[in-house]
């Protein structure tokens, strides 16, 4: 009898634990968050429009469905009205001037809303990028629009480091990499242009080996993104770098990109020890041979593999002041750090003025993965992947492993 | 008659016991060495507890490669493993490189050690069946 009480008792906090919002997000002082969306699944990046709506881009069909809008239609403060649409999987999603712009991974969508913010038809929105490479690995295209009509499409190099094969220990780099002509870069369309593919488009920065993060700076008019950093430098060349280096290493970056740029991927990776472009060893480096001079320099150089994954410049006035045009940044979280333990899977802040950092980055939200060190990925229960503002200057971040939606509030 | 029945009943009974009993030893220190060849060279993708990483590197856990076909999965180390594929309804976006720069005992090892790791629990692969799929190439 006991036995079955103890049981009863133990199942019935358990489930009570359950219900509640499964891990506890950590903020600064007079931050709070509250959950918006649970349980959609594969949500990547996310967009919020200037009533509150907000929408979230899938990477596998929920109900058959690629797109999702939550809507508070009653305005008490919960979402109680949810769209589906879009039969396409994909990470990019952004609002601008009376458009929703959607990507799948090789395509990007857009669609036309009236003045009451909905969208006029969900079931035919216009193609306006087309065939670009979705070869699986690095396939997801972020999306971003300045205020000049142009909308920039993130296309990722397929590939580790462009050896001649791929992932392979010892394989030697291709020079020049000939990946570079459609990928590992970010191109620059027209927004309101159908069927565009890369004749009509221009490669607007090169040797980026995966930006998963972009956002536009509107304080200095310019493109910033932040971009995954090669794997495997332990396990290809632990003569180089040992197990706790090739952890580290190398860095995960946040740059400014101009039209021209070049980053330098896949001849040289940023080492934020010793502040240079190091030459990869699959070119012919040695762990402090630099390389690639005509590549930029990021602002940013974070520890490696935490794979930065939505970039939110923010621009809001609810924050405090030294929030005012600086970046957030949403770490996805590492794999490539094992046996080591996994970093990333938190929300960073880095101070900025005029596009320049002021200070030293710092973790703004953590706790997403639920536990104090994850050493295997498959345990952590959810993963930072897109960042959107609100109109009241909210914060709002997305996970991609159950598809919740966290809101940040500075509550003074 | 009868006796010598039983006692040849026994007999084989022994034998067996003895046979299964150094197989038991010879596939665990199989494991033993195949967790080695899988910290070196499987575990950064694959994850420590063979869990996988989402939606890039598929898991080694009850999965039909693993479980199957012994050759395919030999096939997979040798060869490598680049094509579109669905496990428990997610797919994998990263390349597997191949790993023929392994030996056949290395391959058998390591495989040997995936079988009965994880929640595993399939027979043990031999150096001489890692041989035999290497020769088919
Ligand atoms: C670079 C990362 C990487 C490394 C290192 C690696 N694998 Fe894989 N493995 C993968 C990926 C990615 C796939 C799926 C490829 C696909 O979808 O085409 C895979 C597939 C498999 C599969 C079949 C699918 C499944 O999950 O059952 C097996 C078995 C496997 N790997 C075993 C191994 C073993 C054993 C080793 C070490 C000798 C190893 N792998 C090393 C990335 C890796």
């Amino acid at each position: 009898m006991r036995i079955i009480c103890f049981t009863l008792i133990t199942l019935f906090y358990t489930s009570c634990i359950a219900q509640q919002s499964d891990v506890v997000i950590k903020v600064p002082n007079g931050f709070s968050t509250s959950n918006v969306a649970k349980d959609f699944g594969r949500v990547r990046h996310i967009a919020v429009n200037s009533n509150g709506d907000v929408y979230m881009k899938l990477e596998k069909l929920n109900n058959g469905k690629g797109i999702i809008r939550l809507r508070d239609t009653n305005k008490d403060g919960k979402m109680d009205d949810t769209l589906k649409f879009g039969n396409y999987v994909g990470t990019g999603i952004a609002l601008k001037d009376g458009y929703l712009y959607a990507s799948s991974n090789s395509e990007v969508f857009r669609y036309q809303l009236d003045n009451q913010l909905n969208i006029i038809d969900t079931a035919n929105p216009e193609k306006i990028i087309t065939g670009l490479v979705d070869k699986r690995q690095h396939a997801s295209k972020s999306i971003t629009l300045d205020n000049a009509g142009n909308i920039y499409v993130n296309i990722g190099g397929p590939s580790n480091v462009c050896q001649e094969q791929d992932r392979q220990k010892g394989a030697k780099g291709m020079m020049p990499c000939p990946l570079l002509e459609t990928a590992g870069g970010i191109w620059q369309f027209k927004s309101n242009k159908l069927n565009q593919s890369y004749a009509e488009g221009v490669r607007y920065a090169t040797g980026i080996r995966n930006c998963v993060g972009l956002d536009w700076n509107n304080e200095v008019n310019e493109l910033f993104i932040t971009a995954h950093g090669r794997d495997m430098l332990f396990q290809d060349y632990p003569e180089l770098y040992d197990q706790k280096k090739g952890a580290e290493l190398p860095s995960e970056t946040m740059y400014m990109v101009k039209k021209g740029d070049d980053c330098g991927w896949p001849y040289v990776h940023w080492d934020h020890f010793q502040n240079k472009k190091i030459l990869n060893p699959e070119y012919g480096g040695d762990g402090k041979k630099t390389g690639a001079e005509n590549a930029i320099n990021p602002l940013v150089g974070f520890p490696g593999h935490m794979a930065p994954n939505a970039l939110l410049i923010y621009t809001g006035n609810q924050f405090p002041e030294k929030y005012k045009n600086g970046a957030f940044v949403a770490f996805h979280g590492s794999w490539n750090r094992a046996p080591e333990h996994q970093e990333g899977f938190y929300v960073v802040f880095v101070p900025m003025k005029n596009g320049k950092p002021t200070g030293n980055w710092e973790v703004f939200a953590n706790g997403f993965s639920g536990m104090e060190k994850v050493t295997n990925l498959s345990n952590a229960k959810h993963r930072p992947c897109g960042l959107a503002q609100g109109p009241d200057g909210s914060i709002y971040v997305s996970d991609d492993v159950k598809g919740y939606v966290w809101k940040i509030q500075y509550n003074q | 008659m009868n006796k010598r029945i039983i006692t040849l009943g026994l007999l084989v009974l022994v034998v067996l016991l003895v046979q299964s009993q150094t197989g038991d030893v010879k596939s665990k220190a199989s494991i033993k060495r195949g967790k080695l060849v899988y910290n070196k060279y499987c575990l950064t993708c694959h994850q420590a507890d063979g869990g996988g990483v989402p939606r890039m590197n598929p898991p080694l856990i009850k999965t039909e490669y693993v479980a199957q076909d012994k050759d395919r999965l030999i096939g997979i180390v040798l060869k490598g493993f680049n094509q579109p594929i669905e496990i428990n309804g997610e797919e994998y976006s990263n390349v597997m490189a191949s790993h023929a720069f392994l030996t056949d005992l290395e391959v058998a090892d390591v495989l040997t050690y995936v079988r009965n790791s994880f929640g595993n629990k399939y027979a043990a692969i031999t150096p001489a069946e890692v041989k035999s799929v290497r020769s088919k190439k």
